[in-house]
């Protein structure tokens, strides 16, 4: 049994599995404009018109509804220009995001912690771009072909605009999301004989890259600057072929005495598509200081860090230094529970988006159907162990075998789960916490050892090459 | 299988794998082609610039200098082979075979099953006129290591997890 008084302890992972009202609604409409951008928007058939016209009801209530409703006529008779569909986009967004504040709302009765309700201000203004131009006009060709009409020749025209984009830091959000999502899209070529298509996934990155090819969409203002003591939590990588980003997830205490805060702190870079496992890290490292704290267990003192109203720290390291040495299981027994979550910027209320640190223990690990799961309060979360990078000392096997996990809670395709970051087990009959990202500031580790030396290798051959033919 | 058409965060590729990259820095599934950059086995200054179109197995092999290879004459020459084989490390096999529409006997593809299936087909040579194109996506691709790290929040790879799945 779950005591009635949580007291930030224990996660009601029960109240994850109970449904929530109008979700399956919203969903449906969003499946109904993602299956009509399948087929493209070129010569619409009824089954496609009907689906533009779902997301257009299902907004209707809204102070999108005028704009959408207009664009799904148009869209339906074949004729919609950029406006519309970057208003089909908007309105697919808009519907996601209100899912995204449902998911939410069960997440913070699960974790039982205080939750920013204030709302994150907009985004500032950014000089209107003809790159953006030319990355809205390539977009829209894309919805005009569907999934299903793509071939190299339109997949091929984000190369130019991807390329141009990427040295600009003001533009590299829509390239970096627009590199991703091309290099997908030529992997797939041609759409006609593709088995089965993504539709949700290539639909939320065409609706994202086309929000943000309106000028001063992506800014991610700093709201002001944070000095006190920083406890990470474990690092989270993202990855596609030629970029990454490394998060590390942390409890912020203010020097102040202050209220405790959830903050992340990320780097990315661009990379070849041949720099992989712990290259990544290598790439990274010397960005982040913080990486290095991480592996060696360490908080950080900060002193006027600079800090998004999302809390995210645009990490500098001359704000930071070395602080005493702290175990992340501690700070997730013991200042977890009273963090807060901060708010979300509107364009990111997606569910995609949502990474909720949690403390999970005394839970049964069990499989369901190949995945692992771990029953909490009765409910058997599905643990997300793809997600741990290879690059790394922990394992699924290591994941399984565990008794406490500090994971990130997430959502996709209908189900929370959850993300190992680290995990406390057994070994030798010794207990040993193993981290993820254990290799992020570097390893003695022997397996690591041999990875780290092998990428260095890699990295090695392509600037000595790069050396000798760019700057001829 | 619905539920992955339903996932925001559907693996859709699998990462490179991991290769040593001195004999060929280069390779990639591109423009309907294998293509790539393979290093020549005697000038560090040379590079050979190789390609096979998918379907009709087409080769071709000339240096950066556009000059033809002298191994390429009536069949597969060394660098194109190399490639087939660097591609096949980092891709996989069934990637490979897949993209350049190689069938093989066994229906378990390797590097040699592929390269033996195109080469008895008696693939025909085709001119140099990719090499231009090809050297130029090298340099893009080498140009990724010159781009500044940032440390502003970058959302948009959320969408974009790590799989532990192998090509």
């Amino acid at each position: 049994m779950v005591p009635a008084d949580q007291g930030g302890g224990v996660m009601r992972a029960d109240l994850l599995a109970e449904p929530t009202a109008g979700l399956d609604e919203a969903l449906a409409a969003v499946d109904a404009f993602d299956r009509a951008l399948t087929g493209g928007l070129l010569r619409p058939q009824p089954a496609q018109a009907a689906g533009l016209a779902e997301l257009a009801g299902a907004v209707a209530g809204t102070p999108l509804a005028a704009r959408v409703a207009e664009a799904a006529d148009r869209a339906a008779a074949g004729a919609a220009g950029e406006d519309h569909l970057v208003a089909l986009a908007a309105a697919r967004t808009a519907l996601l995001g209100s899912v995204h504040d449902a998911l939410m709302t069960r997440v913070v009765e699960a974790t039982g912690r205080p939750h920013d309700e204030e709302p994150a201000p907009a985004p500032g203004e950014q000089p209107a771009v003809n790159l953006l131009a030319a990355a809205r006009s390539w977009l829209c060709d894309l919805a005009r072909c569907g999934w299903r009409g793509i071939d190299h020749e339109v997949v091929s025209g984000a190369a130019q605009v991807v390329s141009a984009m990427l040295p600009d830091p003001a533009l590299r959000r829509l390239a970096t999301l627009l590199d991703g999502f091309a290099a997908e899209l030529a992997a797939c070529c041609p759409g006609a004989t593709l088995d089965r298509v993504p539709e949700r996934r290539w639909a939320d990155l065409w609706s994202r890259a086309t929000l943000l090819t309106v000028p001063g969409a992506a800014g991610t203002p700093v709201t002001s600057t944070v000095t006190g003591r920083l406890l990470p939590l474990g690092v989270d990588v993202q990855e596609h072929a030629t970029a990454v980003q490394a998060q590390v997830h942390a409890v912020f205490e203010p020097a102040d005495g202050g209220t405790p805060r959830l903050v992340r702190a990320g780097v990315s870079v661009p990379k070849p598509d041949t720099v992989v496992g712990a290259g990544l890290w290598q790439l990274l490292r010397p960005h982040l200081s913080l990486l290095a704290a991480v592996s060696e267990g360490r908080s950080m003192d900060l002193a006027d860090m600079p800090v998004t109203a999302e809390g995210d720290l645009v990490w500098a390291d001359g704000h930071a230094r070395p602080g005493e040495p702290a175990d992340a299981f501690a700070t997730a027994r013991v200042a977890l529970p009273t963090a807060t979550g901060t708010a979300t910027a509107a364009l990111d209320r997606h569910p995609a988006r949502i990474a909720v640190p949690v403390f999970l223990e005394g839970y049964t690990a069990g499989q369901d159907d190949g995945t692992l799961t771990f029953t909490v309060a009765g409910h058997a979360l599905a643990v997300d162990t793809d997600r741990v990078p290879a690059a790394g000392p922990l394992t699924p096997e290591a994941v399984a075998a565990s008794g406490a996990c500090i994971g990130l809670l997430r959502w996709d395709n209908g189900a929370y789960r959850v993300q190992p970051l680290a995990v406390e087990t057994t070994v030798r009959k010794k207990a040993v916490a193993i981290h993820a990202g254990g290799w992020a500031g570097g390893t003695t580790d022997k397996a690591g050892v041999k990875a780290e030396k092998a990428a260095t290798d890699a990295v090695a051959v392509l600037r000595e090459r790069a050396g000798k033919l760019l700057r001829k | 299988m619905s539920d992955w058409e339903r996932s925001s965060t559907a693996r859709v590729i699998p990462p490179a794998r991991p290769r040593k990259l001195a004999k060929v820095p280069f390779v990639e599934l591109a423009d309907g082609r294998l293509q790539g950059v393979v290093s020549s086995g005697s000038d560090i200054e040379r590079v050979y610039v190789s390609s096979i179109a998918a379907g009709s197995w087409t080769f071709a092999c000339s240096t950066n200098n556009n000059r033809p290879c002298g191994g390429a004459r009536g069949g597969f020459c060394n660098h194109i082979r190399a490639l087939v084989n660097e591609a096949v490390l980092q891709y996989g096999a069934e990637r490979v075979a897949r993209y350049l529409r190689v069938e093989t006997a066994d229906g378990e593809p390797d590097a040699q099953g592929v390269t033996d299936a195109m080469s008895a087909a008696r693939p025909p040579q085709g001119d140099t006129a990719a090499a231009a194109p090809v050297f130029s996506r090298f340099l893009r691709h080498l140009a990724y290591l010159e781009l500044a790290p940032t440390t502003a929040p970058l959302p948009e790879m959320q969408w974009f997890p790590p799989t532990r799945a192998v090509a």
